[in-house]
């Protein structure tokens, strides 16, 4: 067994509503590295994210999954977090009444305790959250507001990566981290990514568009189609697909 | 289903109804009287609480009313028949006649007191709060009551307040809820055995935070108590109230009244946090709660506020309700309640516009679990004469599971073209996408669902006061262990 892989995906197969959706996908991606999926939309590339993450939905018909050597399948989805495994969500939820601050400590704290580590006070917490908050430009009264609710869109997508700066992930998935967000914005989360994320942690970026690639260099590029993983390259491929459309991996 | 689905839902399963930690008896003897209600047992009861002439007529005539009346059928409420001549009236732990102090008071008492963490002990006293205590029929002990004398403040129980301060009584007792307002409220004014009374003179800002606990512990005794709060001109109080009752497979009773009168300025803040034995998984027992409680403004600008959680009892029935009479005079209520299992709500509140420019605001937040049904009952009442009122009402619910109930029952009566009414009403689910966010920060099940539901309560747990709404996040993230399925 490589120690030096984070996430190894053999064979799988998963549906929802008895309807396939990931058709015999495999993927492996080492510490340290930056992939890239990209996909023709309902390819199956959240799917595999949701999956990976261990959302209830869904089905894992065959195959398995491991992550940094254990069976990813067979933890709950909270303890996956604590292990590390982390997903920025393409559409943050939004939790009216709880405030950011109670849930991000909440979230830290739990793992602290899963850890076996001890949980901070609130004082203690807040220098952590202070430090971060001026890494990603963030003001303070960010904290006070409830999750999400209300937030724009860059302000949400932000707030994940102030999420995943707290949990400091091995595994990250950026799901569509770039919709709906301007030049600035993208450069701003990508610039909080790059200079802060611990340089043991891989990612996995899902998007549709190269410009985020600028800025995050994926050591590799996979190119989904059908719930199968069908080409695997580097930013070359991206090129390729800019200029010719998904037309001609299909055929 | 998948395996992870079958894996949440087992494990929702195992933590599902945490047991209920107020559960036990308290082995006491008790002095009781022959079950059942006629003439005889009130009178009996008047004579046994030594109180003058007036109240038995009082009670007499309250009872006369309740014999002509039928239960109530419209609330949105399964009712088993209650045997009204099983139930025992009066049930005092037996020992001295009289309590002077709380040395007097059996120890046992004591014991389960503290187990419910109400330290009667004044030395140990930490927080700002008197408390007055009724077990079963009868008030224990009242805390603080010299540090309150000082002010002029009477706090005490209300067959003391029967007994020493009768002109008050005979002035101000059944003014709000009459002896045949309603079946419960008459029932109550035959019989009721105990509660409280609190008197704050003119211009005095009660010094302390005042509470009762209420504790059944008789498997066949009904407990009736009865509360009347009196805040003279430019006064202020806060009052607070808890209860709970032992584990017991039978029904219990409890039909209590709450009056409460504001004159010119006064401000009255009254929160409950109700726990009373909400029955088993199967709906076997626990307390059918049935109270009317009412406030009236009776003065220009005076302010009564309830704030309520209810998680406990079978069934519950309560409108805690505000007549605003006084001008300018406003009302407030902010009430979550939580059914489980097979528990039953229907509550709400009355608002009453009778004084111009009075305004009232309805904050209500209901959350249905299991195979429970919960119900939001209320009514804004305009008068003719109450000329550019105002009220804002909003009624959340809340369901958690796929087998509970919510209904939301608005009634608006508006008799005049200058007042404004607001409502706003929103239903929501527990959502899975909600779930697994929380959970893929680290957040287990239960812990999230805790988080979305003291999220949904916040605007009324910001109402309560700093321990009480501790207490009632605990109590909530406590019942609802395991709810999600």
């Amino acid at each position: 067994m490589n120690k030096n892989i984070i996430l190894d995906i053999k064979n799988l197969k998963a549906s929802i509503e008895n309807k396939a959706i990931l058709k015999d996908l495999n993927l492996k991606v080492k510490k340290k590295e930056v992939h890239v999926i990209m996909g023709p939309n309902g390819s199956g590339k959240s799917t595999l994210s949701k999956i990976l993450a261990g959302h209830p939905s869904y089905e894992i018909n065959a195959g398995e999954i491991l992550f940094d050597s254990q069976n990813l399948l067979e933890m709950t989805p909270e303890v996956r977090s604590h292990e590390g495994l982390f997903l920025a969500f393409q559409y943050p939820i939004e939790i009216p009444g709880v405030t950011n601050y109670d849930f991000l400590k909440l979230a830290y704290n739990e793992k602290q305790k899963y850890k076996k580590l001890p949980e901070l006070d609130p004082l203690e917490f807040m220098l952590i959250t202070d430090e971060l908050l001026k890494k990603l430009k963030m003001k303070s009264e960010f904290l006070n507001r409830d999750l999400n609710q209300g937030f724009s869109g860059g302000e949400k997508k932000r707030n994940e990566i102030l999420q995943m700066l707290l949990l400091n992930p091995k595994l990250v998935i950026l799901d569509e981290i770039d919709s709906g967000l301007d030049v600035d914005a993208i450069k701003i989360i990508c610039d909080g990514i790059l200079n802060n994320i611990s340089n043991e942690t891989s990612l996995i970026i899902i998007t549709h568009y190269p410009r985020i690639l600028n800025y995050l260099k994926p050591d590799f590029v996979h190119i989904m189609i059908d719930g199968k993983i069908i080409k695997t390259g580097n930013m070359e491929l991206v090129n390729l697909l800019e200029e010719k459309g998904y037309d001609i991996f299909i055929n | 289903m998948n395996e992870q689905k079958i894996k949440i839902n087992s494990e929702i399963n195992q933590t599902v109804n945490q047991p209920y930690k107020y559960g036990f008896i308290t082995e006491i003897e008790t002095e009781n009287f022959p079950n059942g209600l006629n003439e005889e047992i009130i009178t009996l009861i008047h004579q046994k609480k030594e109180e003058p002439k007036f109240m038995l007529d009082f009670r007499l005539k309250a009872y006369k009313k309740w014999k002509e009346m039928k239960t109530p059928e419209w609330a949105n409420l399964e009712i088993k028949n209650i045997s009204y001549q099983d139930i025992i009236y009066y049930s005092v732990p037996k020992k001295k006649e009289k309590l002077n102090s709380l040395e007097e008071v059996d120890p046992e008492i004591l014991k389960t007191f503290e187990k419910l963490g109400i330290s009667l002990d004044e030395q140990k006293k930490l927080s700002n709060v008197a408390v007055d205590a009724v077990f079963d029929s009868i008030s224990i002990a009242t805390t603080y009551k010299e540090k309150l004398g000082k002010s002029g403040v009477i706090f005490c129980s209300i067959s003391d307040a029967i007994k020493f301060y009768p002109k008050l009584i005979q002035k101000f007792l059944g003014t709000v809820v009459s002896s045949g307002d309603n079946f419960f409220a008459s029932l109550n004014s035959a019989v009721f055995s105990d509660g409280s009374f609190c008197y704050i003179p003119q211009n005095v800002k009660c010094p302390l935070e005042l509470s009762t606990y209420f504790r059944i512990n008789d498997k066949d005794s009904g407990q009736f108590e009865r509360t009347l709060i009196i805040a003279e001109k430019n006064s202020t109080v806060n009052y607070l109230e808890g209860c709970t009752a032992p584990q017991f497979s039978e029904n219990q009773l409890h039909a209590a009244i709450v009056e409460l009168i504001a004159f010119d300025n006064a401000k009255i803040k009254y929160s409950t946090v109700q726990n009373w034995y909400s029955g088993n998984e199967n709906g076997v027992g626990g307390i059918y709660n049935f109270v009317t409680k009412r406030g009236l403004c009776i003065g220009k600008d005076s302010n009564i506020s309830w704030t309520q959680v209810e998680t406990g009892s079978s069934i519950t029935w309560k409108y805690p309700s505000c007549i605003l009479m006084g001008n300018n005079s406003s009302g407030e209520f902010y009430s979550v309640a939580l059914t489980n299992n097979y528990q039953q709500a229907d509550t709400g509140t009355k608002m009453i516009h009778i004084g111009e420019n009075s305004k009232s605001k309805i904050i209500s937040k209901g959350i249905s679990c299991g195979f429970s049904k919960n119900a939001y009952r209320g009514l804004v009442k305009i008068a003719s004469n109450a000329l550019y009122s105002r009220n804002f009402s909003q009624c959340d619910s809340f369901l958690v599971g796929n087998s509970s109930q919510a209904s939301t029952y608005p009634y608006l009566d508006v008799w005049n073209s200058t007042s404004i009414i607001e409502h706003e009403a929103k239903i929501s689910k527990v959502s899975e996408e909600q779930l697994f966010y929380l959970m893929q920060r680290g957040i287990n099940v239960d812990q999230a669902i805790s988080l979305l539901i003291s999220g949904f309560c916040k605007e009324v747990f910001t109402m309560l006061p700093m321990e009480f709404a501790t207490e009632a996040d605990k109590l909530l993230a406590l019942k609802l262990e395991g709810t999600v399925g």
